[in-house]
């Protein structure tokens, strides 16, 4: 028998969800803006609203209704489908990352909270939540890669040869940055993990040092921020495999680009910096105040730091960091096996 | 609940099989295929294999599809090119009757109202309980633990052959 009332109740719990993360990714942009003008030492965006806060709603609205150009000898549906896929891989992991401490049992509106992670401060406590967070954005290539064919245009492709060797490479020294951690905590789901670091001196950037260096250059190479952005590098490409999109089809990628730099930080914070864990403070608020920090952080690097050359990026992933990441592996498993 | 959704995966699956089979376009085909591919990790789903579901969405949608639509899109193959070319007749006919011999192999599958499944050790709410990671995990490094190994050491000699050619053309 399904309890419809608790169907309802997931679902509104979602949409306020995705709600929250549309508007922050909205506001991103605003703050990236604010950030790299402070870090060049200029005003950034301050005519629209007070501060400059209505900015990303002005952008927006721009946006839609910008004239829609479609290339002739374009694939039509595969181009249409690209920037959706793009969008939806983007926005899907934020399912199983954990934003909260949950509430045991309880009911509310006559609907007991015990099923399916209703009470919990998570979409989906799934118990293989790593691996669906790789799974689902691993699929995200495919956007790009079509987004580059399905143009039929040449510097599309050209971005979108580049990126999919880019994520393809660096996914991998991604995924085994995070090994360490769960050898750490012995478990698949990121809520397992989150409880796992209940101490500051047990969350796990002081216990996996290497594995968190590791994972913030793996992961911005993943989703192609600053010292990495070949794909859409302009003097090369001119905006890589987005070169002939427009109005909101361009919007949704760019919509995509902060959802990925969003769900780093969060992965970031949930799998290295002991996610909602925190003394005194209420749980949401360690957990958005660290998402911040390293949203912050990203930002900041993106203003101090030049591109590197396509190659030596290649020679950076293969060659330095999926060695060090299988090193931090053997020495954290070596360490676990002495100790138990 | 669970038909529903058994019946969605599942026909999508057949339909997007058929597209993989009939579309003009190689890239078209590659899609479908991916779909195909989801559709199973879905009826995976089902079966409270949600370890194997996501391997299967992570390595063959993930990974391998990708290298596909890679070489697809390096080479730029175009429509029907294979299909004027006599050794593409031969290959379909080989094909065709390796189909055909799968599915008289299958067809037995449809006489049998319940599937005789082993009712052994891990019934489906025991792995529910504990998760099937950590069981397919044990069961691989103890039982399995040779076949496991074999099947390494043959991922290992294929990247090695594939480094070595691909040295020569350097």
């Amino acid at each position: 028998m399904t309890d419809w009332g608790a169907v309802l109740l997931v679902a509104i719990k979602g949409f306020l969800a995705l709600g929250a993360i549309m508007t922050i990714i909205a506001y991103m942009t605003l703050m990236e803006r604010k950030v790299l003008a402070f870090i060049q030492v200029r005003k950034g965006p301050n005519r629209v609203g007070p501060w400059g806060l209505l900015q990303p709603l002005a952008d927006g609205i721009k946006l839609l209704f910008k004239e829609e150009i479609s290339v002739s000898g374009a694939d039509r549906i595969l181009y249409l489908m690209a920037p959706v896929i793009v969008t939806v891989c983007a926005l899907l992991p934020f399912a199983v990352v954990p934003f909260g401490k949950g509430i045991v049992g309880g009911k509310f509106l006559g609907v007991p909270l015990d099923q399916w992670a209703l009470g919990q401060g998570v979409l989906a406590d799934i118990n293989t939540g790593v691996l669906f967070i790789f799974a689902i954005s691993s699929l995200g290539v495919y956007g790009v890669v079509l987004a580059g064919w399905a143009s039929n245009s040449k510097y599309p492709l050209l971005g979108a040869n580049r990126a999919a060797a880019q994520m393809i490479s660096y996914e991998l020294a991604l995924g085994l940055s995070v090994v360490g951690v769960l050898l750490l905590s012995g478990t698949l789901s990121l809520v397992g993990i989150v409880e796992d670091q209940d101490r500051i001196w047990k969350w796990n950037c002081f216990r996996q040092p290497l594995g968190f260096l590791l994972f913030l250059i793996a992961g911005s190479a993943e989703i192609c921020r600053t010292p990495f952005d070949f794909i859409e590098c302009e003097n090369e490409l001119v905006a890589g495999y987005q070169t002939e999109y427009s109005s909101m089809k361009f919007g949704l990628f760019y919509l995509a680009e902060y959802g990925h730099l969003l769900l780093l930080s969060t992965l970031v914070t949930t799998f290295f910096l002991g996610g909602w864990q925190g003394p005194v403070l209420p749980p949401i608020v360690w957990f958005s105040g660290k998402v911040f920090a390293m949203l912050f952080f990203f930002m900041w690097v993106r203003g101090t730091y030049p591109r590197l050359r396509y190659d030596l990026l290649m020679q950076l992933g293969w060659k330095v960091i999926l060695p060090a990441a299988l090193f931090n592996i053997m020495i954290t498993a070596l360490v676990l096996t002495l100790i138990y | 609940m669970e038909a529903l959704f058994f019946y969605l995966f599942g026909g999508l699956s057949l339909i997007s099989a058929g597209f993989v089979v009939f579309l003009r376009r190689p890239v078209h085909n590659a899609m479908a295929l991916i779909l195909t591919f989801f559709c199973l990790a879905g009826l995976y789903l089902l079966l409270h294999a949600e370890f194997i579901a996501v391997i299967q969405v992570l390595v063959y949608a993930g990974a391998i599809m990708v290298l596909f639509l890679f070489v697809i899109m390096l080479l730029s193959l175009e429509r029907e090119e294979s299909l004027q070319d006599p050794r593409g007749r031969l290959r379909r006919w080989i094909g065709g009757f390796l189909a055909v011999l799968v599915f008289l192999f299958l067809a037995p599958v449809w006489t049998l109202q319940v599937l005789p499944v082993l009712k052994g050790t891990f019934p489906p709410e025991r792995v529910h309980e504990v998760g099937n990671t950590i069981w397919v995990a044990r069961l691989l490094f103890t039982d399995y633990l040779l076949p496991f190994e074999v099947a390494s050491i043959l991922l290992l000699a294929a990247i090695v052959g594939a480094v070595f050619f691909a040295m020569r053309r350097l």
